[in-house]
């Protein structure tokens, strides 16, 4: 784990700062994110979590410059490096892509090419983007030892093998080679286990924490999976129908959550504590982009809801080194029922 | 062995039950003069499933925890071996009088949208199995009544299967499942794909419908955390075999088989005090190919405790009541501290 003291006073690597992006479907135009805001510091892994629908993987696309054709970033900024992503034009945002900001996809086979060799295709990334380092034999050793690196057994001899001739894991392993190829300064991971055994998954995070603590290269890690995040996560950012709820050091989160809705998505998690009792769960579904209210998105389904909750959009405020999106903790909501949260109170351990 | 072997109380006895699916080109390598493959995805599996138990199967995928589940409910053949429903061998059994017997055994597929007709409405789905097997109108349920079985509303009566949440299909997968007054259960990885909140409420509904409808459940996952939660007893498969088979907790607390161990390593811990100062053994490699499994125990290569000795292959042995392991070392792997 990186020294806290360190990356506390590190500038911000990217800062999402209200960010929304609007999908125009059947002349209508859905609300995909609203107002989302996140931070990362470099060496930071930060855990982005949420259910399906809640705006995870648009998010990374709205990042990348990858929108599809109907989606449209409609307010806000997002600093790489003290740049705003969405001024640049098309040919610098390329450039960005690969060099600077890099993505891992969670489906591996169909990410990549099936009737290219990996070699070929690692070199084609080196090429489209790095000119001055075409030289074959150089690309080649450099894509060797990337290889080598997250854990190909005889990575010569297999640069000529197709993606189909290696199993799951390792074809998770070379997307995360080829991801970081270019040495790039922010990597977004995006469901990178979801479709691993267990013992797989568990050599993936290691491999991701291993490059992090070597490179120092931040992480954007996208999940629906709650133990993931706790193992390897700095910082964790839950969404909630397109918009960011509640931030916090990973500790904090599972410890202290404060967003309704994260205390929900906590308690569902079946364990031997909850065996032979019904498994607390979320009255209701996320409401569709159609349909998002105009007060806060988890209304309908927050047992502490009140009429203030329905009409007005609750502000994101720092609740002792949190961040939450709820009227509950905003005392200018007019809630009737405010929560003062206080470390002692919610029988937190220490750290060591 | 001694595991629960011919209890009176077995709803479901498997003995010796082998699934080898043989190479297609089976004549082309006896032409060449060579021995045809066969892929073991069930190697020599004997279990016990008593009425009313839950009973978990966990493994990484290709194990062969599918196979013998599909095998248990006769969707995979059997090459060897037998398997018993309520006492009664049923390897064998074809035509009107294995059609009799299909209502009391049924599956829970693991692709909810794959396994329901996308051209029928959910009320067609649901009395489908009716008109399959022909049930006489006073022992059916009403569709009302099989929705309100898995909570939900009688307002998707008239939908089709793309208009549902991957939470609604999988418990439409269960109602179909129930409609027929099943007394055993397979559930093939019943929360794959859904969101942490949805799947909940399957694993509760599973646990509520077993005390109403006395339900037996054999659940096929590699979700540890669902072992945890629901099993009553659970059977770890490496390469077709049972690796190890106990109570849940006794064999979550102290596994006896260092892949059982392993597998309880590789799990993130959602909580992460408990995870702090937590010695994680993470398990190298992959699981090799069931065409070509390693001799002797079939674990060594990728086992760190592995000695000489494990060139033999290992016996189910027993290592506490009820508690068996197929490891020459299982005493040193309990003895080596468990997880968490």
């Amino acid at each position: 784990m990186t020294d806290d003291g360190r990356i506390k006073n590190d500038p911000y690597l990217l800062e999402v700062d209200g960010l929304d992006v609007t999908y125009h479907s059947q002349g209508r135009a859905l609300a995909a994110l609203q107002d989302v805001t996140i931070t990362a510091r470099p060496g930071e892994i930060i855990g982005i979590v949420g259910e399906s629908g809640c705006g995870k993987s648009t998010l990374s696309a709205a990042l990348l410059g990858l929108l599809p054709p109907n989606g449209e970033v409609t307010g806000g900024r997002a600093l790489y490096q003290g740049r705003d992503l969405f001024t640049l034009g098309p040919e610098e945002r390329r450039r960005l892509r690969g060099t600077e900001i890099s993505m891992v996809f969670q489906d591996p086979l169909t990410s990549l090419n099936p009737t290219l060799t990996i070699g070929s295709q690692m070199l084609d990334v080196l090429r489209a983007h790095s000119p001055a380092r075409a030289d074959r034999a150089e690309a080649r050793r450099r894509i060797v030892e990337m290889l080598e690196r997250v854990g190909i057994p005889d990575p010569a001899a297999r640069l000529r093998s197709y993606p189909h001739e290696f199993s799951g894991g390792q074809r998770q392993r070379i997307m995360i080679a080829m991801a970081l190829l270019l040495e790039p300064a922010l990597l977004i991971a995006d469901e990178v286990t979801s479709a691993l055994d267990v013992t797989l998954e568990a050599q993936i995070l290691q491999l991701l924490c291993d490059l992090r603590d070597e490179r120092g290269t931040t992480i954007l890690f996208i999940t629906h999976d709650l133990g993931v995040v706790a193992q390897i996560c700095d910082r964790v950012v839950v969404m909630y129908a397109g918009r960011t709820v509640e931030e916090a050091e990973v500790t904090e989160l599972f410890d202290r959550p404060l967003h309704p809705y994260t205390e929900a998505l906590l308690a569902s998690v079946p364990s031997r504590r909850r065996r032979g009792s019904e498994l607390p769960t979320i009255p209701g579904r996320v409401p569709s982009l159609a349909e998002l209210p105009e007060g806060c998105a988890f209304a309908n389904r927050c047992a502490h809801a009140e009429p203030c909750c329905g009409e007005q959009r609750p502000r994101y405020v720092e609740v002792t080194g949190q961040r939450v999106r709820c009227h509950l903790y905003d005392p200018e909501s007019g809630h009737a029922n405010l929560r003062q949260p206080s470390a002692a109170t919610t029988g937190r351990k220490e750290q060591p | 062995m001694t595991n629960d072997h011919d209890r009176p109380d077995a709803i479901v006895s498997v003995r010796g039950l082998r699934t080898h699916y043989v190479d297609r080109q089976w004549w082309f390598q006896r032409l060449r003069g060579r021995q045809p493959a066969a892929v073991r995805a069930v190697d020599g599996v004997d279990l016990d499933i008593r009425r009313g138990e839950v009973v978990c199967l966990v493994g990484e995928s290709g194990s062969g925890k599918t196979t013998l589940g599909r095998a248990i409910l006769r969707l995979a053949p059997a090459t060897h071996g037998q398997i018993f429903f309520e006492g009664r061998d049923i390897t064998g059994l074809r035509g009107a009088e294995f059609r009799r017997l299909r209502p009391k055994m049924q599956m829970i597929f693991q692709d909810p949208h794959g396994s329901l007709s996308p051209r029928l409405r959910v009320s067609d789905l649901l009395t489908e199995p009716y008109r399959i097997h022909d049930v006489p109108a006073d022992q059916r349920y009403s569709v009302a009544e099989l929705l309100e079985m898995v909570e939900l509303s009688a307002t998707l009566a008239e939908k089709y299967p793309h208009e549902l949440s991957g939470g609604q299909a999988r418990r439409i997968g269960i109602a179909r499942a129930l409609s027929l007054h099943p007394d055993f259960l397979v559930a093939d990885e019943p929360t794959a794909g859904l969101d942490v909140s949805a799947a909940a409420k399957i694993l509760s509904l599973m646990r509520s419908l077993r005390a109403s409808h006395g339900l037996t459940y054999l659940v096929i996952t590699h979700n540890l955390r669902i072992v945890d939660y629901l099993a009553d007893r659970l059977a770890v498969m490496y390469l077709g075999r049972v690796a190890e088979i106990g109570p849940a907790e006794q064999v979550l607390d102290a596994p006896a088989h260092p892949y059982t161990r392993a597998l309880l390593d590789s799990v993130s811990e959602p909580d992460p005090h408990r995870r702090q100062g937590r010695r994680r053994l993470l398990l190298p490699g992959e699981i090799p190919s069931p065409k070509n499994p390693p001799s002797g125990c079939s674990f060594h290569p990728r086992c760190r405790f592995a000695e000489a000795v494990c060139r033999e292959v290992p016996p189910l042995a027993e290592v506490d009541s009820r508690h068996l392991a197929s490891c020459h070392l299982s005493s040193k792997i309990r003895a080596a501290g468990t997880p968490v």
